[in-house]
């Protein structure tokens, strides 16, 4: 918010806000925040760790802001690698030019884990394999952000982007008033229109969505239950799809109705047992053949994830060159791959410096933060790496931009960044706002709620 | 709809109407317990009619033995090792809700998801705190708001039909079980004796089903068996009687059929019981038999609750 000691311009609103809010209004309003969250059922369910199966996510109730320009760009570079990451997976799914012309190693691709040997050749319609693309990006500078991962699959956590907006909207009314602040809320239904914009070959008629789930154990329900709720669509298990003929049907009172899109919130490997996992009881048995004959669409497409692989993250700006014939606006982070001899002598050497990621992690579990770490850990951890250099991944500590954030002495910097999603389907859309995670420890530069983060509320200002 | 989605709809609407029926046998029971054993071990045995009524005497028994009041509360209340106990039933419908959120308003989720926090909160206080009155009452106004928010904010499709058909059929076995533990005491001939025990025991029975105001607002006078057969089988204007109970029935399922364009063996199951209910008399009744003929009428539920499944539920429609 403080630059050189003045309050940064998106940030002169809240400044008198801040001011008129003593303790005592500020705990009770953190409470009613709480409260609010957890009757709504705000939660995420948590099984199998015993103590209370709902958690609610820590809510900071001072906002993080950008002005309309800093958006401007940031909304450029976005949608740029969001293109770029679809044409990439077009391309290895069919000719492979980009290997072809060595821009990217082969075995990256072809040896990859994610890569979905099931669609080779089929193209999606309209080209798009991922159709939510979440981006986590950081900020160092004013118009410095960097990239920390692509989320091609199913980035989960937009139903906070819009509760958290609702509920400071409900709390805070004279805020909205006072600061020209953009809407997000027309985001379940550009998502509605994307999902029905990619119907399948074979539907001739206002296409029929429907969201699939792992089901209510799973601790992103909340969400998939909000967006089809805001959608107006069916939110289906595997158990309610069955495949006849050509098509996949749903199990309704009225009898079998046919779906022409499912935008899953299940994970490759249980979307059909027939294809993938033949142990997997949450999808499908023939999903894929219906897919891949054009019956039925699945969003994001089967292989998507070879494209947010961390390995393959490295040459994004690569791709961004390669297939828009654009220089890349979003920076990547400077990443060493252990699988490289040279580059993993180098970690070796610098591992108190550096933030060591598994390439197929996620959650912010199995990863080391060097200069926040014992050096047992460290050494533990470098046993690790020796072990399987080729699972890891490494990059320098960034110094992450901070926002201030409510704390129990008043008002303090803490680290934060942000998840924006862009939508890719007969166009590309992105509404003004996103994610934004906030490190809730002092120093801390994870934000991962399943490692003490929270989320904040993400203003756009119109200009 | 989903069929699944309808399935926990019903089942939402069955476990809150069940809920409040295991409110009112507690204040039954509470009530019972505070008039002095006279009768030996007559008063004290109704504990455990109240248990054979709500279908769970054999689970208590397995669990504690000799039915002593303060496990009967925790088993009716608190035990989630009893399928019908209320703390299940508040725990079950929340949790159906939370899986059918969209096929919810704001209100309805907010009555359900409120009465559980608020069950969350009963479980951490205290037992010495709480009396059995306070928490019966606790429950039938929960259950009383999640209806009231379920009729005043509800979209009347399909899935309030199935709401309501749950509640109906719900109901329709609650009321009936209950006369079925009591019918020895409304045999006919019993009439005469009509004072003491027996009279007491009706109108425990009409107390049960929170009916007793409005029998004595319908009918006046002496508490007669005959009455009381009438009013809570054949009186459609008493909210608990079998014949409302499946007048609701029919109701919800002649919706549905018209809605889906589809008649269905449920359907013409209600209709029928609901004919043979409005042909009879309660000299029809006594003649074939009470007990017989509610032994019939619970067999006649559980075969439409099947077709229900069939029909709607299972998924396999075609």
């Amino acid at each position: 918010m403080y630059d050189d000691g003045q309050v940064r311009p998106p940030y002169a609103g809240l400044e008198a806000w801040t001011n008129t809010m003593p303790a005592e209004l500020r705990h009770l309003k953190q409470a009613e925040a709480e409260a609010l969250f957890r009757r709504i059922g705000i939660t995420f369910a948590v099984y199998g760790e015993g103590g209370d199966p709902d958690r609610l996510i820590p809510f900071d109730m001072f906002p993080r802001v950008f002005t309309g320009a800093e958006w401007a760009r940031l909304e450029r570079g976005i949608k740029q690698r969001a293109r770029a990451l679809n044409a990439f997976l077009v391309d290895v799914y069919g000719r492979g030019e980009i290997v072809r012309a060595g821009r990217i190693p082969a075995h990256l691709v072809y040896r990859n884990d994610a890569y979905e040997k099931a669609v080779v050749g089929f193209t999606p319609p309209r080209g798009v394999y991922s159709h939510i693309v979440g981006i986590d990006l950081v900020r160092t500078g004013p118009d410095q952000f960097y990239v920390l991962e692509d989320n091609c699959r199913t980035p989960s956590g937009v139903s906070y982007m819009l509760e958290n907006r609702e509920i400071m909207m409900r709390m805070f009314p004279g805020l909205f008033r006072e600061n020209p602040i953009q809407p997000v809320d027309r985001y379940p239904e550009l998502l509605r229109r994307t999902l029905a914009s990619v119907a399948p070959m074979k539907c001739d008629r206002d296409p029929t969505v429907a969201i699939l789930t792992p089901g209510h154990f799973n601790s992103a329900y909340y969400e998939h239950s909000f967006l089809a709720d805001l959608m107006g669509v069916e939110l289906v298990e595997g158990q309610d799809l069955f495949v006849e003929g050509e098509f996949v049907w749903m199990r309704t009172t009225e009898g079998p109705k046919k779906v022409d899109v499912i935008y899953r919130r299940i994970d490759d490997a249980f979307l059909d047992p027939l294809c993938f996992r033949p142990d997997s009881t949450l999808g499908v048995p023939g999903l894929m053949d219906v897919y891949r004959s054009g019956g039925v669409t699945i969003a994001s497409a089967p292989g998507a994830g070879v494209a947010d692989d961390k390995a393959v993250y490295t040459y994004v700006p690569e791709m961004v060159r390669f297939y828009l014939g654009e220089e890349p606006i979003l920076e990547n982070v400077p990443t060493w791959q252990c699988s490289r001899a040279d580059e993993l002598k180098y970690v070796l050497e610098n591992l108190h410096d550096l933030v060591v990621k598994e390439v197929h992690g996620s959650g912010g579990y199995g990863m080391l933060v060097g200069p926040c770490s014992t050096k047992q850990q460290i050494a533990a951890f470098r046993a690790k790496i020796e072990e399987n250099p080729g699972n890891y991944i490494a990059q320098p500590t960034l110094a992450l931009s901070t926002c201030p954030t409510f704390v129990e002495q008043g008002i303090a910097p803490r680290h934060v960044d942000l998840r924006p999603y862009c939508l890719m389907g007969e166009r590309i859309e992105l509404v003004p706002g996103g994610l934004t995670r906030v490190a809730l420890t002092e120093g801390s530069l994870v934000v991962n709620s399943s490692q003490g983060g929270g989320v904040k509320d993400t203003w756009v200002l119109a200009e | 709809m989903l069929s699944r989605t309808a399935d926990n709809l019903y089942w939402i609407a069955r476990y809150i109407e069940r809920a409040e029926t295991m409110a009112r046998l507690l204040q039954v029971g509470e009530r019972i317990s505070l008039v002095p054993d006279a009768g030996g071990a007559g008063f004290r045995n109704e504990w455990d009619s109240l248990l054979q009524a709500s279908g769970t005497a054999e689970g208590f028994a397995r669990k504690y033995g000799e039915a002593v009041q303060r496990n009967i509360e925790s088993y009716v209340f608190f035990d989630y090792d009893n399928p019908s106990s209320i703390a299940s039933c508040v725990s079950q419908a929340r949790e159906n809700a939370r899986i059918v959120r969209s096929a919810l308003t704001a209100q309805v989720w907010d009555a359900l998801n409120t009465a559980f926090q608020e069950l969350r909160q009963l479980e951490r206080t205290e037992r010495s705190e709480l009396d059995i009155p306070a928490l019966a009452e606790w429950t039938t106004n929960k259950t009383a708001m999640i209806k009231g928010a379920i009729d005043t904010t509800l979209l009347r499709n399909d899935g309030w039909d199935f709401l309501h058909l749950g509640y109906n059929l719900e109901r329709a076995d609650n009321t009936a079980r209950l006369m079925d533990v009591k019918y020895y005491v409304l045999l006919p001939q019993l009439d005469l004796v009509g004072t003491g025990y027996d009279n007491y025991q009706w109108i425990t029975l009409l107390r049960a089903l929170s009916v007793l105001r409005a029998f004595r607002w319908a009918y006046g006078g002496e508490v007669t068996a005959r009455k009381i057969a009438d009013f809570l089988i054949l009186n459609g204007q008493c909210p608990r009687s079998l014949i409302t109970c499946a007048s609701g029935m029919v109701t919800h399922l002649d919706r549905l059929a018209e809605g889906y364009a589809r008649p269905t063996g449920t359907q013409a199951l209600a209709r029928r019981m609901r004919e043979d209910l409005s042909a009879m008399t309660p000299d029809t009744i006594f003649d074939e038999g009470l007990h017989e003929f509610l032994g019939r009428f619970v067999h006649d539920v559980a075969d439409l609750a099947r077709l229900v499944r069939e029909d709607y539920l299972s998924g396999d429609v075609r």
